[in-house]
């Protein structure tokens, strides 16, 4: 049994069908991508397994337990966080409080506990600051965590991004087109970090990339869509020398004459 | 009485009142279909509407005398009087702030709103002005019905002034451009349409609406009061929601549909006028609740 | 807290002499409020009954503006119908010591449960819609209450309850001004208390999360409608309980002080002190209550006075008058 598994999904805004019948899943432990071209539906496909958007029909089963429907903070609950394609920071927060928000579903304080500080309460706060300063530090920015979350470069606040979902103690990662507007190194790190994650932490991770190069090198397994249907599946090799896949890039004839 | 004529006595109670709403639900309306804000000030430009059609009217009546003349012609001057002051609260006070969190934005209106009405208040020490009129009490008798010529002329002149709206709204450039800006703000500057002047233009003609229908209550209530924008407008707002916000036919329709449940809800057994009210704030409640989009409103795309 | 030591590379760093600055300006955060509080507690002891009568009003309004601020400063929802609580905690118990002789200080817990049962009531099903739906519906509650205790005989109707029998503490009947001057100035370093454990704890986080932006707090698991709940129902129970000790030391209260001007009132506080900030809710409180005192003569012009400050407030400092934590 796969740990995520879509089948038939169907989503639609005011009549337009977004994603039509969309069948695909992940493997538990794989680095898997689903890759496609603009408006295929791609990060429509993420926010309807994130709960973000509510789909028409179809199952999203996730570690064998159905999250269709679901509200997105339950769905991280269940173990599943993601990041945004467009940061969504708190930007007046230091980074270390945006990488505890992430804590938030892990523990139990009430009001009376932060009233009374119980020993419970203070044992638990201290876990969260040490939890999500090795989240921090698991990204490389430990150093940075009373920085003001808006005023670090872009590419460490992608990081706290990641401390961020990280601090969940999710299942499976949803990478948001992780490599946009980073430089040629940062993409290597962030290949790297990709690999550290599955591989440290046991997380399994499907991401949606433009980056190709960076596709084919991290992934296992890659899902094209286009006008929200799997149009091909398999190993990168597999995908680069499908006639599908190539025409969903390259455009087929008679789309000139239309 | 027979139970048939009050019912007909309150339809026609109710359809004298939702005219009022329906005005003053139009400019809410309108003003949160383009900007997304929630004008509290708009009961109180409503207020403010009445009260200078007050004055006018005690500066013209010497000329055209207290009866329709006087009474068009100062509604008129109070309309543009009013429409130029909301233009001015929305440079001054919300054109800055358009960019501010949500918070910020809701907290100027309401302070918008209390400083017209305690500025009224302060001006006039709180005291009810009577708001005098020569129209005679003739009216129309239908069995033991009977509607007085005033309350006649109050609903054809709500009417025409809506369906002048509606023309305007769906068959000119600049009504055009209020739907396109409505749906994406970003887009209509692209397309080189002046966004800021259609958005003033439409503060103009809210504000002008809720002055006129501040000026048919002074006339039809014989009096007006500091603190009669504040219940009008939490009720302008039921109404716009009833009908959908956003929505132009949804305000209309919001205002009759409040106005009648209203005149026919304080026939019923146990709610009393003095629960009217509680009765018309309920249904906002359970509304929002149950049908936040109204009877006319789009449904947006349903996140979370 | 080894890893606090790490210098970062591009921030300034923490230098010893930072440090001790920061310890030096705790330390002196920590007199300053010593000698605050003493001076409010031998203050009886020097001023006359009308001075002691403000200052009783003025920690009641802290009480007050302080549970309107976890809504309105931590949560970031509008609430104008914050008075509708605070009418619930005074009619409470009102109508339990008056009509049904119960014991003044038996009745907080039920106020208490009664203000957050009117808290899940109306916060339940609106805190899922937009936020300004929020400030209309509250609006009209806040209306609802009122005219409810206008209409219902148990009320009082328009004229009210009087003759609220007035508590006892270890044997001390509370009587005069200075003993009310003790009991609100102790709920108020209460309120000041609780707000502070609470901004600073994992709930307190989660608000301003859920503040900052919804989504991605829902992102990172945290239900936005339980957590918004949260604060209105705690905010409620604020607004109780100040109703609660407002009744018992008026010993009459009549609808008419549940206003909706009333809720604006507090709400001024809020927004003049500084949204979120304890220290500027504080003296917004403080401002409400001392400015027409000292502005004497203003009388009808004191809202009108309060609405401009409010609106020059947010549009020039939406910070309000006590400075913000970092920039």
């Amino acid at each position: 049994m796969p740990l995520l598994h879509v089948q038939d999904l169907v989503l639609s805004f005011s009549g337009l069908k977004v994603i039509q019948g969309l069948n695909f899943s992940v493997a538990q432990g794989s680095i898997a991508s689903l890759i496609g071209p603009n408006g295929a539906g791609k990060t429509s496909v993420f926010n309807c397994l994130t709960g973000f958007y509510r789909p028409d029909s179809g199952s999203i089963r996730f570690a064998e337990r159905s999250i269709l429907r679901k509200k997105p903070h339950t769905i991280t609950r269940q173990g599943m966080a993601r990041t945004f394609q467009n940061l969504r920071l708190f930007k007046s927060m230091t980074v270390e409080e945006n990488v505890m928000s992430g804590l938030h579903c892990r523990t139990h304080a009430g009001a009376l506990a932060a009233i009374f500080q119980t020993p419970g309460q203070r044992r638990e706060e201290a876990r969260v600051h040490r939890i999500s300063q090795e989240c921090l530090d698991f990204v490389g920015i430990l150093d940075k965590k009373d920085w003001v979350a808006a005023n670090l470069p872009y590419g460490d606040q992608r990081r706290v991004e990641w401390a961020r979902a990280l601090a969940t103690k999710p299942k499976l990662l949803l990478l948001d087109e992780p490599a946009a507007g980073l430089n040629h190194n940062e993409k290597i790190e962030l290949i790297e970090l990709i690999r550290r994650i599955r591989d440290e932490l046991d997380i399994t991770i499907l991401l949606i990339e433009h980056d190709m190069g960076l596709v084919m090198k991290v992934s296992e397994n890659i899902t094209v869509i286009d006008y929200g249907q799997k149009i091909a599946e398999g190993s990168a090799d597999q995908i680069q020398n499908d006639p599908k896949v190539i025409e969903a890039y390259l455009g087929r004839e008679d789309d000139e004459e239309a | 009485m027979s139970t048939l004529d009050i019912l007909l006595q309150q339809l026609a109670n109710g359809l004298i009142l939702g005219s009022f709403y329906a005005l003053v639900a139009l400019g809410y309306t309108m003003v949160y279909g383009i900007i997304k804000l929630l004008n509290f000030a708009h009961g109180d430009l409503y207020m403010c509407g009445a009260f200078i059609g007050f004055l006018f009217l005690s500066l013209v009546s010497g000329l055209l005398g207290e009866s329709w003349g006087g009474i068009l012609c100062s509604m008129i001057l109070s309309m543009i009087t009013v429409g130029l002051l909301g233009v001015l609260i929305q440079r001054v006070a919300y054109l800055p702030m358009l960019a501010a969190p949500r918070l910020s934005i809701l907290i100027t209106a309401l302070a918008v709103s209390m400083v017209l009405s305690n500025g009224v208040m302060a001006l006039t020490d709180g005291e009810y002005e009577a708001f005098s009129t020569d129209l005679g009490f003739e009216g129309l008798e239908m069995g033991n019905v009977f509607v007085t010529y005033t309350q006649i002329a109050l609903v054809v002149s709500a009417a025409l002034l809506m369906v002048t709206l509606f023309f305007f709204i769906n068959r000119t450039m600049y009504g055009k451009a209020m739907r396109a800006i409505a749906i994406d703000q970003d887009a209509c500057r692209l397309m080189g349409i002046n966004v800021n002047k259609v958005i003033t233009l439409t503060f103009f003609i809210g504000s002008a609406l809720a002055a006129a229908a501040g000026v048919m209550a002074g006339v039809y209530y014989g009096s007006v009061h500091f603190f009669m924008g504040f219940v009008i407008g939490l009720k302008a707002f039921t109404a716009a929601v009833i009908g959908g916000i956003g929505s132009i036919r949804g305000a209309m329709l919001g205002g009759l549909v409040l106005g009648l449940l209203e005149a026919f809800g304080t026939q019923i057994p146990f709610i009393g006028s003095e629960w009217k009210d509680v009765f018309s704030f309920g249904i906002l409640i359970l509304l929002l609740v149950f049908k936040p989009t109204g009877l006319l409103g789009k449904t947006e795309i349903e996140r979370m | 807290m080894s890893k606090q030591s790490q210098t970062p590379k591009a921030a300034p760093a923490p230098s010893r002499s930072m440090l001790l600055d920061w310890l030096a300006i705790q330390r002196n955060r920590i007199t300053i409020l010593m000698i605050l509080a003493g001076m409010a507690m031998v203050l009886p002891l020097v001023a006359n009954n009308y001075v002691l009568e403000i200052l009783t009003n003025a920690w009641f309004y802290v009480v007050l503006c302080l549970g309107l601020n976890i809504v309105v400063g931590y949560a970031g929802l509008l609430d104008l119908g914050y008075a509708a609580f605070f009418a619930v905690g005074a009619y409470t118990t009102g109508i339990l010591t008056s009509e049904f002789g119960v014991n003044f200080w038996l009745t907080i817990p039920v106020a208490v449960v009664a203000s957050m049962i009117t808290g899940v009531i109306i916060g339940g099903p609106t805190l899922r819609l937009r936020s300004d739906y929020l400030a209309i519906v509250t609006l009209g509650f806040g209306e609802i209450v009122r005219i409810c205790a206008r209409n219902l005989e148990i009320t009082g109707g328009a004229s009210g309850l009087i003759g609220i029998e007035r508590p006892s503490l270890f044997g001390l009947h509370l009587n005069q001004i200075n003993h009310f001057y003790y009991v609100f100035l102790a709920l108020a370093i209460l309120a000041c208390f609780i707000s502070y454990r609470l901004q600073h704890s994992r709930l307190g986080r989660a608000w301003q999360y859920v503040r900052e932006d919804e989504d991605a707090a829902e992102a990172m698991g945290i239900g936005r409608v339980a957590i918004k709940l949260y604060a209105y129902v705690i905010g409620a129970i604020f607004g109780g309980v100040a109703g609660c000790f407002f009744a018992a030391k008026m010993t009459a209260i009549s609808p008419e002080t549940f206003m909706f001007q009333q809720s604006v009132l507090i709400l001024v506080g809020v927004v003049l002190g500084g949204m979120g900030k304890i220290p500027g809710v504080v003296i917004g409180a403080f401002a409400l209550v001392l400015f027409p005192e000292v502005f004497r003569g203003i009388g009808s012009m004191r809202m009108l006075v309060f609405a401009v400050v409010m609106l020059v407030i947010i549009l020039y400092r939406p910070e309000g008058i006590w400075p913000a934590r970092r920039t």
